[in-house]
């Protein structure tokens, strides 16, 4: 079943311009539930704004970006944050999450966004901290924790809403090398025992290698689309 | 969750967070003590104004406001000054003969407004025996004495014992003329009076003037405190329909004025300063607001809608100005309290002060309704204040904000 149908989808900046620039050049694939995706390319090859117009956080100048058979580039700007609440899962770079919350007020938050009932999102919370093994700090706030546990949090709010697929920039990034290992052991064991979806984009070639499939853009177009077997 | 996250982020940066409260606290703080001690003054002006001269309600034959005459009298005063002590809120009354004549020394002479007076009454009324600082008020049974203000004695070059001469017109307008010896010197708070007026008994001056015996020109009605002007002087209006009756508010404009243009004075001097501290919070805020862009982005991306990023700025900014306001406003009322029972003296000024009628120690006070007003103010400027960080943020581009993903 497709979670995402991307088809021929654009994105021009400077288009009045005698000298228009294509960040994303006619790109067209599907990814279906449970996958585990890698985009890759150099930098500058359309890498994020690929992943701003997945994740409906930026409009294409052309083409369709569809979510669970909904198409969102023709969304408005607050139905665009209504549909990324109940649909999309975001793990960003540098962790970003709210100083000011724990860690499981962090991860509540979405859910408070989505009118989830208190008893149920205390639950949750509780229950996906423990999954990334983190029930030692549901109080702990994110300036008493590690990049590594930082960025755990982040995939545990990623998932409190029951998205569609989780998109993360380039997880690892931030990360020392055991930290980033014990991450994409987490976002593994999700992707096989829950059957989430995962997309990210990546340099690191240690999670580029445990990808399942692996999509390369290069000057905004996909130059190979290869899936591949993990050991 | 919204008012928690708010809350918090008022106290990400602390030191920030405490000096905006601290100058909102202030500013409210100096505004209000001001108007206290604005609306103290103003207060003090009108009750001595009331208590020692005009009183709450006058009665006059209505064509002696306009032409002063001496045949413009009210019979049998003592009869009704009886009647209107006997109504309810009335503290007490009296009645005064009122003409206008001639002061003269052996070395001097000035222009007086001679008041015929019943000591009793008339001490019952102004308490004009306390206002004596030399000889006595009127004690001893001697015939024709007078009283005087001391800055009529000092240009009259008078002392106690000293004769004077007062001259003036009769009822047929014949030229009349009288020695009276200086019983008294008093000094009230308004040195403009204490200049003009001058107090004989109305005993003597009456048949002076060839006026019938309980006439007066008129009757001055002093109020029990508290009580409402309003019924008494309707009743009054009613039972002497043929006389001109007055309430303070009328015989004295000037202090109208001074009780109803304090409310206008209050808005525009609070205004200016909430005005001056609603710039000061904008700044604040905004500088809150730009500093975390990329973290209000990303509570876009994960999907806090735009209604809810403007809620949360915007409460910051209540949970500062109010708390500063409140603060401020705490800190007032203490202020207020203290220095309403120990008073501000303000005696290094007694001299103008005194031209003007005012007391030299000041007591600062501020009614219970006037503090809700501002307040009301005050909430209206943190609303005012948190609208423009609020907007910023709602225009925010989550992707401009964030950069990427």
């Amino acid at each position: 079943m497709a979670v995402l149908e991307i088809s021929d989808l654009k994105k021009t900046y400077n288009e009045e311009s005698d000298f228009p620039v294509h960040a994303v050049n006619d790109v067209n694939f599907i990814i279906e539930k449970g996958e585990f995706t890698a985009i890759v390319g150099p930098s500058g090859s359309g890498k994020s704004t690929l992943l701003n117009l997945m994740g409906g956080l930026d409009h294409p100048s052309a083409g369709k970006v569809v979510i669970d058979g909904k198409d969102i580039s023709e969304l408005r700007d607050n139905q665009l944050i209504d549909f990324r609440l109940h649909h999309i899962g975001f793990v960003f770079q540098s962790f970003n999450l709210i100083p000011v919350l724990t860690a499981k007020e962090n991860v509540s938050f979405v859910m408070v966004l989505q009118k989830t009932p208190k008893e149920e999102r205390e639950n949750r919370a509780i229950s996906l901290l423990t999954e990334v093994g983190l029930e030692d700090r549901l109080d702990s706030r994110p300036s008493e924790l590690s990049g590594g546990q930082q960025q755990r949090v982040a995939i545990a709010r990623a998932l409190a809403s029951r998205p569609a697929f989780v998109l993360a920039d380039e997880p690892t990034a931030n990360l020392d090398s055991k930290s980033a290992s014990n991450l994409l052991d987490i976002m593994l064991k999700l992707n096989q025992e829950e059957h989430m979806t995962f997309i990210f984009s990546t340099h690191d070639s240690r999670v580029i290698e445990r990808a399942r499939r692996v999509i390369t853009l290069v000057d905004g177009k996909i130059v190979s689309d290869k899936k591949q077997d993990v050991t | 969750m919204l008012t928690r996250i708010a809350w918090r982020n008022v106290w990400r940066n602390k030191v920030r967070s405490l000096i905006l409260l601290c100058s909102i606290a202030l500013g409210v703080w100096a505004g209000i003590f001001m108007l206290s001690f604005s609306w103290g003054m103003s207060i003090q002006y009108v009750n001595l104004a009331i208590k020692g001269q005009i009183s709450h309600i006058q009665m006059h034959q209505p064509e002696f406001k306009q032409d002063r005459k001496i045949t413009y009298t009210i019979d049998d005063a003592p009869g009704r000054i009886q009647e209107i002590n006997s109504l309810p809120g009335v503290r007490a009354s009296c009645g005064r003969i009122i003409i206008s004549g001639m002061i003269s020394s052996p070395t001097s002479g000035a222009g007086a407004s001679i008041s015929g007076i019943d000591p009793d009454q008339e001490n019952m009324v102004t308490g004009m025996a306390t206002n004596v600082i030399q000889g006595e008020y009127f004690e001893s049974k001697k015939k024709n004495q007078i009283l005087i203000g001391e800055k009529l004695a000092n240009k009259l070059n008078v002392k106690l014992n000293n004769k004077v001469v007062l001259t003036f017109q009769d009822i047929d307008s014949h030229i009349t003329a009288a020695a009276f010896r200086v019983a008294g010197i008093y000094k009230t708070s308004n040195s403009s009076t204490d200049e003009l007026n001058v107090f004989v008994k109305h005993a003597a001056l009456s048949p002076l003037l060839g006026l019938e015996e309980g006439s007066v020109h008129e009757i001055a009605i002093l109020l029990i405190e508290g009580a409402e002007m309003a019924p008494i002087y309707a009743s009054l209006k009613a039972k002497y329909p043929a006389l001109l009756v007055e309430d303070w508010k009328a015989l004295a404009p000037e202090l109208r004025l001074v009780v109803d243009s304090f409310r206008m004075n209050m808005v525009v001097f609070m205004g200016i300063i909430l005005l001056a501290l609603t710039f000061g919070i904008i700044n604040t805020m905004l500088m809150a607001v730009l500093e975390r862009f990329h973290e209000l982005g990303v509570l876009m991306a994960i999907g806090m809608n735009k209604f809810s990023v403007f809620m949360m700025i915007m409460l910051e900014t209540l949970y500062l100005a109010i708390i500063g306001g409140i603060c401020g406003l705490l800190l007032a009322y203490g202020t207020i309290q203290i220095l309403g029972r120990t008073g501000i003296d303000l005696s290094a000024f007694a001299k103008g002060l005194s031209a003007y009628g005012m007391d030299t120690l000041v007591y600062p006070a501020l009614q219970n309704n006037q503090y809700l007003e501002i307040f009301i103010m005050i909430f209206i400027a943190a609303i005012l204040s948190a609208i423009y960080p609020a907007y910023k943020a709602l225009k925010l581009n989550p992707v401009q904000a964030i950069r990427k993903i």
